[in-house]
This record gives structure tokens, sequence and C-alpha cells, in this order.
């Protein structure tokens, strides 16, 4: 029944899709709490740049901005992010227009975080001499992040599905594979329910565990 | 009174976006009336510039020429043509289904392909060459494409064929377009663009590509562009009649001069009806 | 919240602050110069190039309209489907009876695990493999069951959150007069929740539009980001200057589609004679335990 697997690596392509995900979730984690922090930081510049990025990004199709990233940044500016060979370079690429992409919607989850945490917490810092910067990552961010876990595991399943459009650039991952399965192989239903079973396999535990996680770790207000 | 307000706002959307699709709707029924009365659906591509491609005065390309030919052997007027675009994947349901009367869009002829639809022609000989930049000599030979980076576009056989048999060490970047690949071999992150020689041709004969690329001339495999028709069609011996007219007339030459000209393409001669070679 | 983080500012804070700035100017010009310079090295700010967007309408009439055509019909079709599928869903899931609501769970449940693209994908060969769908309108179809199967399932939710936002006074009152539950959902819930939801449902379709461009680059549908592929080929491979005009145009509409739907909140939420319940733009992201947001692709 599983004959017409023989040749095609679907393990390997799902775990593509695992290493896109967790990298470009790193990434934005990072970038888009940078973002989080300049949009509500003192300095009206920093401001007007998250606001702008934010605002730009979430409406551009994932599409276009991974497209993008190796039309122009690869083949027109020549960024190959350190590796060598066409296949690396596009996962690279990939992960980055993810990163991009992602780090939009993770500055607005940990700015809805921040929405949650109670106006006493900042301003008792600040009677206390804190700074911004350590009223921000002291007081306000670990309590922020711990109410935006729910939003935020929204943001890594999202994501999960979103690796998929690195099929656009010819990173071989799991819709990339079932394109290539469809096309050749006859089991169109099967096929399709290995992919979806896959991508249950990854985004239905990430969804329960979190979401776990994130009533565990909840601010008790 | 505010709820009625949104609820009418909401009611005016959405009878936007009927109307929206409904006017779609109408514009597909004029088009599903093809093949009959006295108009002719043709399929090419839109997208490859000196076979077939879709300009703002029209279509233009090789293919276009010799089906614009063809159809009017067969009594049609330029402007009974109906062009549709068919691409790679979608030709041989198109003729099957009857959506075209006939299918000049780079078709090669091959055995598996010939089991599902008729051929007529040939009516050109291409091979899977390479486009590299002018002043690049260093690809002579298929074996040279090792270690170099190649494109072609997502899924194509050419792609394949260099990497599984001709040079096994390239590297393949795969694009949706041509277009993106070319993108990358102007500014020197692609190597070379692979696929067949009247494709390639048609790129370098743009106006905006003089001088900056060549063909490699490497004769890879053997393309012979037919013009497919629905399995069992009577078409074919009239399209075949009128491809030897075409050749015998000028016309033909007229056409490759046209559209491959400029990029110092070397066509082989107009191959005979039913010679394929493989 | 913002201005509670940091104290007024002092002369020093302000000193500080200006070099902030400066640093960040310096360092965005360097990389918008650096940006500018290799694309101008590389021949990519031709005139030649961006030409066909500034002189003469052809591009528009020739490639973009028609895609944006595309593009917009494929968007308002998953939309008009979508949206009484989902609100179906959304009250399946609010059954009382189990056999109602666990498969109306399981369906909306699986839907919103699975990317857009491989529904996409499924439908595209489900088509052509199953049906005699023409091949013109194969794209369409393959593109607007991937985008219903998935956005009914968001708007599932979106429905299902948009009625339990409503105050529980509504629904008591409702039976306390001694209405059925069928008719409090329908007389009461329905109406009121409709409100109560715009927000959310304007800025779903901006994800809508924006995941019709998956339909272009992977399957053959010919919306707005293909034509950018056919245009370039016509333009000499200018595709970098096709790409960053779609992009605009993509931005134009989804951010007046985001700044319609804020509005649109802003104006419930100071609403008197509703409710005051409004499930916000951004608000769905926050059902807590649930797959799917606004960011697919």
């Amino acid at each position: 029944m599983f004959d017409f697997l023989d040749g095609y690596d679907v393990l390997g392509a799902f775990w593509t899709t695992v290493q896109l995900t967790l990298l470009s979730a790193v990434g934005s984690l990072v970038w888009g709490t940078l973002l989080a922090a300049m949009r509500v930081g003192p300095v009206p510049l920093m401001r007007g740049f998250g606001t702008a990025y934010v605002n730009i990004v979430r409406n551009i199709p994932l599409t276009v901005i991974i497209l993008f990233s190796s039309l122009g940044l690869y083949q027109t500016l020549n960024i190959t992010l350190a590796a060598k060979d066409t296949d690396a370079i596009n996962f690279r690429l990939a992960v980055l227009g993810l990163i991009v992409y992602t780090s939009a919607f993770v500055c607005e989850a940990i700015r809805s975080g921040i929405n949650t945490v109670p106006v006493g917490q900042a301003e008792a810092a600040r009677a206390i001499g804190l700074s911004f910067s350590q009223v921000l990552f002291l007081v306000v961010l670990p309590q922020a992040f711990r109410a935006a876990v729910g939003p935020l595991t929204n943001v890594l399943i999202a994501l999960t599905k979103n690796t998929t459009v690195a099929a656009a650039i010819g990173v071989a991952e799991a819709a990339l594979l079932m394109k290539d399965m469809v096309e050749k192989e006859a089991q169109l239903l099967l096929i399709s329910a290995i992919i979806a079973f896959g991508f249950c396999c990854l985004t239905l535990p990430t969804g329960l565990i979190l979401g776990w996680v994130g009533k565990k770790v909840a601010v008790k207000r | 009174m505010k709820l009625r307000k949104v609820t009418a706002a909401s009611a005016v959307l959405l009878a936007l976006s009927v109307t929206a699709t409904a006017c779609g709707g109408d514009k597909k029924d004029d088009a599903g009336s093809s093949g009959g009365g006295n108009k002719i659906t043709i399929g090419i591509k839109f997208d490859q510039p000196g076979i077939g491609q879709k300009t703002p005065q029209g279509y233009s390309g090789f293919d276009v020429d010799v089906a614009t030919y063809v159809a009017k052997k067969l009594g049609y007027n330029a402007d009974q043509i109906e062009w549709k675009e068919s691409k790679s994947a979608d030709r041989e349901t198109m003729l099957k289904r009857g959506d075209v009367d006939f299918i000049a869009a780079s078709y090669s002829i091959t055995p598996e392909r010939q089991k599902l639809v008729d051929f007529a022609g040939p009516y050109l000989l291409a091979h899977q060459d390479v486009l590299v930049r002018a002043d690049d000599s260093s690809i002579k030979s298929p074996a040279d494409l090792n270690n170099k980076k190649l494109c072609s576009v997502t899924g194509s056989t050419s792609a394949q064929n260099v990497k599984e048999k001709l040079a096994p060490k390239a590297q393949l970047q795969q694009y949706p377009t041509y277009s993106a690949c070319l993108t990358g071999l102007q500014n020197k992150v692609i190597d070379a663009l692979t696929t067949d020689d009247s494709i390639l041709a048609g790129y370098a004969s743009q106006s905006q590509f003089k001088g900056k690329f060549k063909l490699g001339g490497l004769k890879m495999t053997n393309e012979n562009y037919g013009i497919g028709v629905k399995k069992g069609s009577d078409l074919k011996g009239k399209i075949n009649k009128a491809l030897e007219a075409m050749v015998s007339d000028g016309s033909w030459d007229a056409a490759v001069k046209k559209n491959f000209g400029p990029a110092g393409y070397k066509n082989e001669p107009a191959p005979k009806i039913g010679d394929i070679k493989s | 919240m913002t201005s509670v983080l940091y104290d007024a500012q002092g002369p020093r804070a302000k000193r500080r602050n200006i070099l902030y700035t400066a640093f960040f100017v310096v360092a965005l010009a360097a990389v918008l110069w650096w940006v500018y310079a290799s694309l101008d090295e590389k021949h990519q700010l031709d005139w030649a190039l961006w030409k066909p967007f500034f002189n003469g309408s052809e591009a528009y009439t020739t490639y973009i309209w028609p895609g944006l055509e595309n593009t917009l019909k494929a968007a308002a079709l998953s939309m008009v489907i979508a949206l009484p599928l989902g609100a179906v869903l959304g009250i399946a899931r609010l059954s009382d009876h189990m056999w109602v609501r666990v498969p109306a769970t399981v369906v909306v449940e699986f839907f919103r695990a699975i990317p857009v693209l491989v529904l996409m994908i499924f439908g595209n060969e489900l088509y052509s493999q199953y049906t005699d769908v023409s091949s013109d309108d194969r794209p369409l179809y393959a593109v607007v069951t991937g985008l219903v199967l998935y956005n009914a399932s968001v708007l599932a939710e979106i429905v299902r959150a948009g009625i339990l936002a409503l105050p529980k006074g509504q629904s008591e009152a409702a039976m306390a007069i001694g209405m059925r539950k069928n008719q409090v959902m329908r007389v009461i819930l329905l109406p009121q929740a409709v409100t109560t939801m715009l927000p959310a449902i304007v800025s779903q379709l901006v994800v809508i539009v924006k995941d019709t461009a998956l339909g272009g680059a992977v399957l053959t549908f010919p919306e707005l980001l293909a034509s950018a592929n056919t245009m370039s080929g016509y333009y000499g491979a200018n595709t970098i200057a096709s790409f960053t005009v779609v992009a605009v145009i993509f931005v134009v509409i989804n951010f007046s589609l985001t700044s319609f739907a804020s509005w649109l909140e802003g104006r419930l939420r100071r609403g008197k004679k509703s409710t005051g319940a409004v499930l916000g733009v951004d608000e769905t992201v926050n059902i807590p335990g649930h797959a799917g947001t606004g960011t697919a692709a």
C-alpha cells in the first residue's frame, strides 16, 4: 500500500520543515521582542520605525517576502548568509524571510502581553529608580511573556504552517515533496493524508503543550 | 440604530463581493463557447518571449506565428483566434477535454505524450542548451556544468536531465519563471540557465538583452516541437499540410528570423513532417 | 501603558535619546545606502526596468489589473463561501448535543492544523483527477477550496468567540421570556454577534487576500503575483521592479482593510446602544489553547 513512497524522503522533508520552524521561531522571537521594545520605547524615531515595519510587513503576502529574499537578497545583492551551495543558501534565505515576516506578529503578540501588565508594576519600578530598559526587561517583559504565551503559541503554529511557502524558492520541505508526489503518483488521497497527518503531528501537540504551559505560567491577578 | 447601520454596511459589502464574482462568472461564459462557431481556440505559452508571450499589443513569438499561419490555412483569420494559456502540466488535459482546438506551446513530441494526444509536425527541432553571459566561455560541454550554478523552472525536465545524467555535481536553483533565473544570470549569481535553445534564444533576442547573453550550443537533447491535437482528431492531417505550406512559401524562415534572429541562434532546417529525431 | 514605562525626560535623557536617534538614523541610512548602491551597481534601478510602471498604463491594463481582478475575485468568493460555512461550524461547536459538537470540533481543528498551501495542492489535483473542471478555472477552484476550508474553520472560531463574548444576561433574559434555544441563537445572540465580530472578519479578509498569492507562486493561478512573472518576461526580466510594484499594491489594499477594521472596532466600542462586547482585530489570536491566527501566509 505504501510502495509509492519508495524514492521519496518523507521524513527528511518533514525534518526540513521542523528545522525551518525552529530556527525561524528563535530568530523571530529575538527580532520581534526588539521590535516590541522599540514600539514602546522613548525614542520617537524607533517607535515610528517599529510601527512602520509591522504595518508594512504584516500586509505583504509571505510568498512575496520569500521570493524577494531569494531574488533580491541572493540573486541581486549577492547575500549568501555564509552558505556555499544553492540548497543551503535557499534554506537560510527562507529562514530569513520567515523571520522578517513572523517577527511582525511576534511583536504584536508581545505588545498585547505588555498591555496585560498592570500600570502599577511599571510605576513601582520607576519609583525605585529603574531606567526604561530595566523597567522593560526586568519587570514588564517577564510578566508580559507569561501572558503572551497563548498568542505566541498561535504565532508559532502559524509559522509551522507558513514554512510551506519556502517551496516557492525550492526548499525541499513537506509541501514541495507533496507537490512533486501528487504530480507523479496516483495515490492523491493517501499522499495528502500522510502530509496532513505530518502537519497535525507538528501543530496539534504544540497547541496542547504550550496551551498547558500558558495556563501554568499565567500571572494570577 | 447603530446595529442596523452596521448590518446594512455588511450587507453592502456582501452585495459588492457577490456582484464582483457575478461579473467574473459572465466573462467565463463567453470564453466557454470555444470550438464552435467561427472561432478557433489555440493554446500557447504566455510567458516565453520569442515562443509565446503576452504583450500589451497582443501575443507574439514563434509558436504564435506558426499557429496564426496554421489557423489561416484552416480558414480562420487572426481576429477569429482565441488564445489560451496552456501551462506545461495542463496541455494533455486541455486537449483531451476540448478546451482548445490545438496547442502550439514549445510542446515536445515524446512517446509518453503520444499515448495521450496526437501530434502534427514537428515544426521545429530544438535542443536542450544553456544560456550564459556573453563574456563567459567556461562552458563548452555538458560536463563543464559540474560545480556551476544552474537555473531552471521548478519541476522542469531539463534541469533534472542535467542533474541526473550530464553533470551530477551541478547546483540546481529552481524558480517559478525563467525571468527570475535571468535576474541571477545577469548579476553573476547564476552561471547558466538551461532549457530548450529556442526558448533561450527567444529570451536572448529581447532588445533589453542585446549582447548580454549567448547560447552555449551544447545540444544536450533533441526536442521535436509538434502541434498537439486531440487523439484521433482529423485536424492533424490539415495542420501537417499547413505546416508544409509554411515551410515551402518561406513564411517559416521569416518567422524564425523574426523571433530568434537577434540572438545569433543557428536554427536547424525545418524538419520534415513526421520526422521525429530521438 | 506606553508612556508609563519611562519617566518624563530630563536634560540627560533627552541628550541620550538624541544620541540613540542619531545612531539609529546612521545605521538605517547605511543599510539603505548599501542596498541602493548594490541595486544600482547591478543595474536594477535602470529606468528601462521601471519605466513600464511610470510611463503609460499598458503594464497595468495588460498584466497587473487582470491579475488584481483574479486576486480580488478569489478573495471575495472565498469570503462569501467561508462565512456561512464558518457560522454553521461555529454554532455547531456551541451545541448542547455531543454528536453535533464533536464532529464540528474535529473539522475545525483539523483544517486549522494544516497549511493552506497543502489544501490548495490537494484541491488542484483533486479537480484535475476526479472532475472535469476546465483548466482555465481549475487553479481558481483549487485556491478557493483551500481558502474556504481553512478560513471557514478560522471564522468558526471567530463566530464562537463572538457569541461567547456577549454578556450572559442576553441569553438568560431571552430564555426567561420563554424562547427556545434555537430562537435565542437566531433572534438574540447571532444578530448581536455579527456586530461584535465585524472587525475580526474584515481583518481575516486581509489574510485571505495575502493567501491568494500562494496560488500564483505554487499553482498556476493567474493572480497579482503571477502577473508579475508574466510581466517580467516581457519587460526584460525586471523581476525586482515587478515584485516591488506588486508588493506595494498588496500593502495598499491590505493596509486600507486593516485600517477599516480598526476604525470599525473603535466605532463599535464607542457605540452605546450595543452590548459593548466587541471582538477586536487581534483578539481571535487570544483565544487560549487554539491553533491558527490571522498570521497564515
